[in-house]
């Protein structure tokens, strides 16, 4: 076994008296597609958010590609350009055109040059299937095309992590799906993904690996089909009986 | 476009032809308009009225000017304290404070006074000499004070802007690899300065008003000019209503300028 793209060691959190990571410990392995799954407050978007160092842990280790995230803000800005992130709530900038939507940071931080930028959003878009809302403004957009451009934003940065912060949960129904044939276009890919989703048909068609997490502590680590079928512990089969 | 705006007054008074909505007829703007008529009239039939606004208009150049730097300045001060002020860092955080309380505790007139009698004096002796006589001037220490007075005010805008953009917009850009001060010039500042443009606006013609304090550390601007116009002819209405039509002018069309730019730079929906 190779080393891991992602060590996550002992990891606590505190927010205030609320005690969000009790010692989580996992790793992800290059090209693995990982699902957490758990009830909200379970603190697996808490979990996913320590990866690029949007939350600090109060105690153990996040050592992303070999660079640990600690106090060094050159550690920190290193490893979040690695790694990209897709939220909830989309967090396009919505006085940005589509296209420099995802130009802005390819200049700014890849210090690319207006062309080679602007040439890599095209494609990038293309490959989301939304080539035509270039000139676009975020508001213009339906939500499953904001997701997208929010996907693509992110790729532009050629990161070796994709992070998916419950990427469907703010969409309409008829929009989910064009979002995860995009996730599972990306995992087919070789995409290192971290996906916070309760999308079972995503996890069941694309993830290497499940995590059930439930009150700070990982439940239940592995396949989709064994959790599925064969869930280990009492609470599992409570949660899964809720979703499914 | 033009059928609901006939359908709308037809449905609602019943009448047979459209009559226009009394009520939302910006009636402050005609009469005004009307005065402003009645008030060239008057003064370019009248040489005696024409010769004063000529007079005077060399007051305006320098209103316009210390107007124009100050609030130049004290955007800059204001946007440097503001960031001061939603800073994690407990100094600059502190110092800013500071600032904003202490300013904004102190008449404009006593910090006008107070720079040039007590700060201004003092920089110009301990700054090396070719530059201490900017110090020395008048206008340049309004300009100065006024900037200083207003920055604390703008930089509790420039906060509140700041903190009315979403934190996923922060999160967003931090997340793609920008610095923090990288994510507050390209993401934030521009959502926040679009969402504070008309406080920033009224800031501006307040400024434009409060310029006329400076006349107390003899700025030659409209209002000290105008006095000492009225003192040495004695005609002090004549002279002090054209320098309040002058204001006047002068503040609608700064209101309308800036309502401009808030069109231009709204982002599309």
């Amino acid at each position: 076994m190779t080393t891991p793209i992602i060590q996550i060691e002992n990891v606590h959190k505190h927010f205030g008296r609320v005690h969000a990571l009790r010692g989580v410990s996992t790793s992800v392995q290059r090209g693995e597609v990982l699902v957490l799954i758990g009830p909200s407050g379970s603190g697996k978007s808490t979990l996913l958010r320590c990866i690029n160092g949007l939350e600090r842990p109060d105690a153990g280790r996040v050592i992303v590609d070999g660079i640990p995230l600690d106090n060094s803000s050159e550690h920190i800005n290193a490893v979040r350009a690695e790694v990209g992130m897709v939220f909830q709530q989309f967090n396009l900038f919505p006085h940005l055109t589509v296209l420099e939507n995802i130009t802005l940071a390819q200049q700014i931080v890849r210090k690319r040059t207006a062309e080679a930028s602007q040439r890599i959003a095209r494609e990038l878009l293309a490959k989301v299937g939304i080539p035509e809302k270039a000139d676009a403004y975020p508001a213009q957009l339906s939500g499953g095309q904001q997701q997208r451009v929010a996907i693509a934003r992110a790729l532009a940065m050629n990161p070796k992590i994709m992070l998916f912060d419950e990427p469907t949960s703010a969409l309409d129904p008829e929009m989910i799906k064009e979002v995860l044939d995009t996730m599972l276009l990306l995992a087919r890919e070789g995409m290192t993904m971290v996906v916070v989703s309760h999308e079972m048909g995503f996890a069941r068609a694309a993830a290497h690996r499940i995590i059930f997490m439930d009150n700070g502590t990982i439940i239940e680590d592995t396949t989709p089909d064994e959790l599925f079928t064969h869930p280990r512990e009492e609470r599992t089969r409570q949660f899964l009986s809720k979703i499914l | 476009m033009a059928e609901p705006d006939l359908a709308q007054p037809l449905a609602r008074s019943g009448h047979a032809l459209p009559l226009p909505d009394w009520e939302r007829v910006p009636w402050w703007m005609i009469v005004l308009i009307l005065a402003g008529i009645l008030a060239m009239l008057i003064i370019f039939t009248s040489a005696d009225y024409t010769n004063i606004l000529l007079l005077l208009s060399s007051g305006i150049a320098l209103t316009l000017y210390v107007t124009f730097f100050a609030y130049a300045l004290a955007l800059v001060v204001g946007l440097v304290a503001g960031l001061m002020r939603v800073s994690r860092n407990p100094v600059l955080y502190t110092v800013s404070t500071l600032y904003v309380e202490v300013i904004r505790g102190i008449p404009l007139l006593v910090q006008i006074l107070y720079f040039f009698y007590v700060i201004a004096p003092a920089l110009a002796r301990a700054i090396p000499e070719p530059y201490a006589d900017i110090f020395r001037r008048e206008e340049n220490i309004g300009i100065v004070a006024l900037a200083i007075g207003y920055g604390a005010y703008l930089a509790e805008t420039y906060r509140a802007g700041i903190e009315a953009i979403p934190r996923g917009q922060m999160e967003a850009a931090r997340s793609l690899g920008m610095s923090y001060l990288q994510a507050m010039r390209y993401v934030i500042l521009p959502q926040a300065i679009r969402i504070i443009l008309p406080p920033l606006g009224n800031d501006f013609v307040a400024m434009l008003k409060d310029s006329a304090l400076t006349s107390a550390i003899s700025v030659k601007e409209l209002t000290l000019w105008t006095r000492q116009r009225s003192a040495n002819t004695f005609r002090p209405l004549e002279h002090w209503t054209i320098a309040a039509l002058l204001y006047l002018v002068m503040t609608i069309g700064l209101s309308l300028i800036v309502r401009y730019i808030e069109r231009k730079f709204a982002i599309p929906k």
